[in-house]
């Protein structure tokens, strides 16, 4: 009904001609925000690709509860300052079915030619419920528990200065051994993960005793969860209980806004939507003063103004569309680009709606002026032209 | 004002009122640069009547058009529109009476280039809620009516100056207003198209009986009226019915055949279309007066 009443007017046909009938100011607006479109898609797609590496090793671990030590401000800054104790307290709350220690932290990689890079070491048991290596493509858990074993992922062997299975390198003062590759397990901090078992990383960092970083609590099936928080809470104070969604939250917190990377992004991502405002509402104002001696004989006609809005409405609309398919195009091809790159852009059907929306409430604003101008717009001016 | 014995006589189907105007004032302008553009004028329009407004430059006329076509509002003073008064209407209403009861014809043609003279005209309709298919169909019949039948998909570039003033006489019938109002319809046209819209405007009047006020200075245009206000200083100094066709004329009088003989052969493209006005005139009415009035002569 709605597509039938807007096919019989005019108003697509006036609107669809005004915008045509200059190409080059169409032509500048469509890459107006054709640019726009391109900025934030890749602000926001960096957004969303630097979360997915803040958090995927949260993400994928099977337990509900972390305990981590008094202020631990991520999955990578969490110091080794728990011990057996708050694992044993953990254990014996109604509700626990296991605690697995995950050992997490950065050390330092000599690769085999020479050099030295940074890597955040991970080390936990899958048996007992901790965070096992995920999308592995080549080898197995049971081939990263073999003498010196451990899993990275393939699109930083170059980094690590390995060919990759079966390559060798030095953790501190222990050697390890490729035994298993993973994909697509990217870290924002650009020190590559490396999993291996409990027992090694502690080996191979000289931890004292049972220390670790985290401990992963998985609970009984039923269980309240805010219950057992707060049971395992007041038996392990000063530690912390967090769930995985305030555990992912901090970890965001940490390194997207504290760092202020986050804050880069996302201020990108506004002037991009800001400059695409701008240029959007320049053209389509200039438009309407072209043709506002058209508008003022619309209203001599009798239009309402209503009417004379949606025409400017449905240019903006036109536009926004335009705009919006050649930037995603570009978008996508850079997104595509960049996969296997260090810049982690991402785009998801959400994102790719949520540009959509963000271009059409662009226009509709760009489009103020137009209206605040046409709706101005004096009949009698039809007189003395 | 002045009215004619016409006007005193009971109205035919010709002559009813459809715009009347009482005591119009306009004060352009705020303290010492303050103008009075029109001085306490009177005027009626009525249906079949093609009435020209004539003065010289700054005299008021076009400001008493704008204030006739419900554009501007009178400092003071009545305006009714087929029985509405206008004074208390906010601008939207104003612009429905406008859509609904008033065509204009202006004198640069006001077209839309980015149209055809098919939309240009539609657009019209489509303003006063006529769309789709009934849309295409009356816009249609109106540029044949106008004899443009043959430039429905024509660029107004690509139209020599009288059939842009075609096409905008066709705009302003196609939705079928009781009221006509032409600002100097014939002042960007040479001599011969300047007479061919006159006989067109002339022959909208009375055979589909608008009420028609055309704002002119062009004295060719005399020919074609019913009656010839002239306002000066925003008054109305004169105003007399001239001998041709005039909406009197059609109660007893040959009109039609009158009209083919003075408007030459475009004449017979127009027909009678359905009325708009707050008394419409069926189309199959309209056209048994007017045999009748052929087989009367």
């Amino acid at each position: 009904m709605a597509y039938k009443a807007c096919v019989e007017t005019m108003i697509l046909t006036l609107a669809f001609r005004n915008l045509f009938h200059d190409r080059i100011r169409l032509a500048v607006t469509l890459v107006g925000i054709l640019f726009s479109i391109v900025l934030v898609a890749v602000q926001l797609g960096l957004y969303l690709g630097s979360s997915r590496e803040i958090t995927s090793n949260i993400e994928n671990a099977k337990g509900e509860l972390w305990i981590t030590a008094f202020g631990a401000k991520s999955f990578e800054d969490g110091g080794l300052l728990l011990t057996q104790k708050e694992r044993q307290a953990a254990l014996s709350t109604p509700g626990v079915k296991s605690v697995a220690p995950v050992f997490v932290s950065f050390a330092e990689w000599r690769k085999p030619k020479g050099g030295s890079t940074r890597v955040v070491i991970v080390g936990a048991d899958a048996e007992d419920g901790g965070i096992a290596p995920f999308r592995l493509v080549e080898g197995t858990w049971e081939d990263i528990k073999a003498p010196e074993g451990i899993a990275v992922d393939k699109s930083y062997l170059s980094d690590l200065g390995i060919e990759g299975l079966g390559s060798t390198a030095q953790i501190s003062n222990g050697r390890v051994r490729v035994r298993a590759l993973t994909d697509d397990i990217k870290s924002f901090t650009q020190s590559p993960y490396v999993y291996m078992p409990l027992s090694r990383a502690r080996a191979l960092l000289d931890a004292p005793g049972n220390t670790t970083t985290f401990h992963l609590v998985t609970l009984e099936p039923g269980a309240d969860i805010d219950a057992v928080r707060n049971d395992i809470k007041t038996k392990i104070a000063p530690a912390e209980v967090l769930t995985k969604d305030e555990f992912l939250e901090r970890s965001l917190k940490q390194w997207l806004f504290n760092t202020g990377a986050g804050a880069a992004l996302i201020g990108g991502a506004l002037l991009g939507t800001l400059v695409g405002t701008v240029i959007v509402a320049q053209t389509l104002y200039s438009s309407t003063k072209d043709h506002i001696n058209e508008f003022a004989t619309l209203r001599a006609l009798g239009s309402s103004s209503g009417y004379i809005i949606q025409v400017i409405l449905a240019q903006a609309t036109m536009s926004a569309l335009l705009g919006y398919g050649l930037g995603m195009i570009i978008a996508l091809m850079i997104v595509h680009a960049a996969q296997g790159s260090a810049l982690p852009i991402m785009m998801t059907p959400q994102l790719a709606l949520g540009l959509l929306a963000l271009t059409l409430c662009m226009c509709a604003i760009s489009a103020i002026s137009a209206i605040f101008k046409v709706t101005r717009i004096d009949p009698a001016t039809v007189f003395t032209r | 004002m002045s009215e004619t014995p016409n006007a005193a006589a009971t109205p035919g189907p010709f002559q009813l009122p459809v715009l009347e105007a009482r005591g119009i004032v306009k004060e352009l302008g705020q303290g010492a640069g303050m103008v009075v553009a029109v001085r306490g004028v009177d005027i009626t329009l009525k249906a079949g009547e093609l009435t020209l407004l004539m003065g010289p430059s700054g005299s008021g006329k076009t400001t008493l058009l704008s204030i006739l076509g419900c554009i501007l509002s009178p400092t003071s003073g009545t305006v009714a529109i087929a029985g509405t008064l206008t004074g208390d209407l906010k601008p939207e209403a104003l612009a429905k009476l406008r859509r609904t009861h008033i065509g204009y014809i202006f004198q640069s043609y006001n077209l839309f280039p980015t149209l055809n003279a098919l939309e240009n005209v539609r657009i019209a309709l489509d303003v006063a809620g006529i769309q789709g298919a009934a849309a295409i169909a009356k816009a249609g019949q109106a540029l044949r009516d106008v004899g443009l039948g043959h430039k429905f998909a024509s660029y107004p570039a690509n139209l020599s100056g009288g059939e842009k003033q075609r096409v905008a006489v066709a705009r302003a019938i196609a939705s079928a207003p009781s009221i006509v109002l032409a600002d100097e319809p014939t002042a960007a046209l040479d001599s011969e198209n300047g007479n061919e819209v006159m006989k067109l405007i002339a022959q909208i009047a009375r055979v589909q009986n608008r009420a028609i006020l055309v704002v002119t200075h062009d004295p060719r245009t005399l020919a074609y009226a019913d009656r010839v206000i002239k306002i000066e200083d925003g008054l109305i100094v004169s105003e007399e019915r001239t001998n041709t066709s005039s909406a009197s004329d059609l109660n007893g009088a040959t009109p039609l055949a009158k009209l083919t003989d003075t408007a030459g052969p475009a004449k017979t493209r127009l027909k009678p279309i359905p009325e708009r006005t707050s008394e419409p005139i069926a189309p199959e009415i309209m056209n048994e007066l007017i045999q009748k009035r052929k087989s009367n002569a």
